[in-house]
């Protein structure tokens, strides 16, 4: 196609300086997207509310199509979901499933139990879920991995609460608008979360991989003692998560851990649980200022000794 | 004349008589439809790993090379924006690549004036690595190898569908074109 008549500006004075000042607010724009770029890579949390804001506009629509997504497991095959013709065949495969994790977390909470009552003769009682939710979309074009639920502040939910589904751990909110709110998955690559083997206490970190699965890093290195098909929960380490809740089953093994497969695939669930944050102590140590903020506080305090005993574990203040 | 053919007094875009095109849908239509894309994210699909192509981004180098002059090259600024709100991108990232892919079209359309869709498609393929790989850069997470893989199979997704994306496109501008205004 030629160019458009209102591109050839020729002679005509006008027409040659609207074609100059379109060039230069299209360079400008890109100017500002730049600065805006840097101040939120450096500060993540300055547009949240611009966001979440956002986010709650949109959440109705998501939470429509949402109601129609049925147990499914990637993109191509959540279309077909909305198709399916022996959606009991899946049903009850997914009830097995269910099960499957069910048993090797009942494992895990009896040795749990054991251990607490046997160390510490203390008694934990269940813990009730602040909010259940729906999984209204994610970003699935984006290199990260966040979601949105269709839960927020006036249900109860804070940021860094633990999201799960019943076959396991999905990730934790991030971000908390009225009436939804961002979770940060376990597949995203920022995310990490102590966890231990479901038999014994091989303790290891979680960390999200860009592509679906999870990377295990064991804690004490030496003879990779990692099976295929062992089942990973949550360690309680750094207090955020519920121990015993399932995270991850080994897929393949690695020098330092194994590469690990998400129990809970995200794409198959429908309905999720916000629990509370596990121990209290870690709700004071996110809401207390980061290291950095400390260490200028300390600065201008001059001779105030470090008052903190509990030092900011890295995984609780991200 | 209606009598033997009903349609003898419209065209493609509907009835010629005491009826004119909307000049809201005329230009609301192109921002609504890439708006509309930068929503994806909502879609009932709940990705483990970066999958889906950025529909929005393909929405309006759709439209750019379908309707050359209808989007001001500014157009980069709000429509970045929006993307940026939904995304999962830390904000500033869209604006700045919408802003730049307008502008490398512009530039591009100074040096071929007449071009075939072969060729749009083949501006959209360095158009759309360049868009990826800054996004996966810039997404406030350490680069990985793993996450470099990831985004080949969403480049390859997004290739492929831009004609389709196209044509979607060329749809909606004859919908754009419609004469809905009753005159009188």
């Amino acid at each position: 196609m030629a160019l458009p008549a209102s591109r050839r500006s020729g002679d005509n004075k006008r027409a040659r300086l609207g074609v100059f000042t379109g060039y230069l607010v299209a360079g400008l724009g890109a100017f500002l997207g730049a600065a805006l770029l840097i101040i939120s890579l450096l500060r993540p949390e300055t547009f949240a509310g611009l966001r979440s804001m956002a986010a709650d506009l949109a959440s109705p629509a998501g939470e429509v199509g949402a109601a129609g997504r049925v147990g499914s497991q990637n993109v191509f095959e959540a279309i077909a979901g909305y198709y399916r013709a022996g959606s009991r065949n899946a049903e009850l495969q997914r009830e097995v499933r269910i099960a499957r994790v069910k048993a090797a977390e009942a494992q895990a909470l009896e040795r749990e139990n054991a251990r607490l009552k046997a160390v510490l003769n203390l008694a934990e009682g269940e813990t009730k879920p602040v909010a259940v939710a729906r999984l209204i979309g994610s970003t699935s074009s984006s290199a990260r991995r966040f979601a949105y639920i269709s839960a927020g502040r006036e249900d109860g939910v804070r940021p860094g609460m633990p999201v799960s589904s019943p076959l396991g751990l999905i990730g934790r909110v991030l971000e908390v608008g009225r009436r939804s709110s961002r979770v940060l998955l376990l597949t995203d690559s920022e995310s990490m979360v102590p966890v231990r083997r479901a038999t014994d206490d091989v303790v290891a970190f979680a960390e999200g991989r860009a592509d679906g699965s999870l990377r295990l890093r064991l804690i004490n290195l030496g003879i990779n003692p990692i099976k295929l098909g062992d089942v990973f929960v949550t360690s309680g380490a750094g207090g955020l998560f519920r121990p015993g809740t399932a995270v991850a089953l080994a897929m393949e093994i690695t020098k330092d851990g194994a590469i690990a497969q998400l129990l809970s695939n995200p794409a198959a669930t429908d309905v999720v649980l916000v629990e509370p944050i596990w121990q209290p102590a870690a709700i004071a140590v996110i809401q207390a200022p980061s290291i950095a903020e400390a260490e200028e506080q300390l600065a201008e305090e001059d001779e105030e000794p470090a008052a903190d005993p509990a030092a900011t574990p890295a995984i609780a203040t991200e | 004349m209606e009598r033997l053919n009903p349609r003898s007094r419209s065209d493609p875009f509907g009835s010629r008589i005491n009826r004119r095109s909307s000049r809201a849908l005329a230009y609301g239509l192109p921002w609504l439809s890439i708006m509309v894309g930068s929503l994806a994210p909502w879609l009932p699909v709940i990705a483990p790993a970066p999958v889906l192509p950025p529909f929005g981004f393909l929405m309006l180098l759709a439209w750019r090379f379908v309707r050359p002059g209808l989007l001001p090259l500014w157009a980069g600024l709000p429509l970045g924006l929006f993307d940026d709100l939904f995304s999962g991108q830390p904000l500033g990232s869209g604006i700045l690549l919408f802003s730049l892919a307008l502008l490398v079209v512009e530039l591009v359309e100074i040096r071929f004036p007449w071009r075939s869709f072969l060729l749009d498609w083949l501006l959209a393929l360095p158009l759309l690595l360049f868009y990826l790989a800054v996004a996966a850069l810039f997404s406030g997470a350490a680069l990985t190898m793993v996450q470099l893989k990831a985004v080949l199979p969403q480049l390859l997704l997004s290739i492929i569908l831009f004609p389709i994306i196209s044509r979607m496109v060329a749809v909606l501008d004859r919908l754009r074109l419609m004469r809905v205004r009753r005159l009188g």
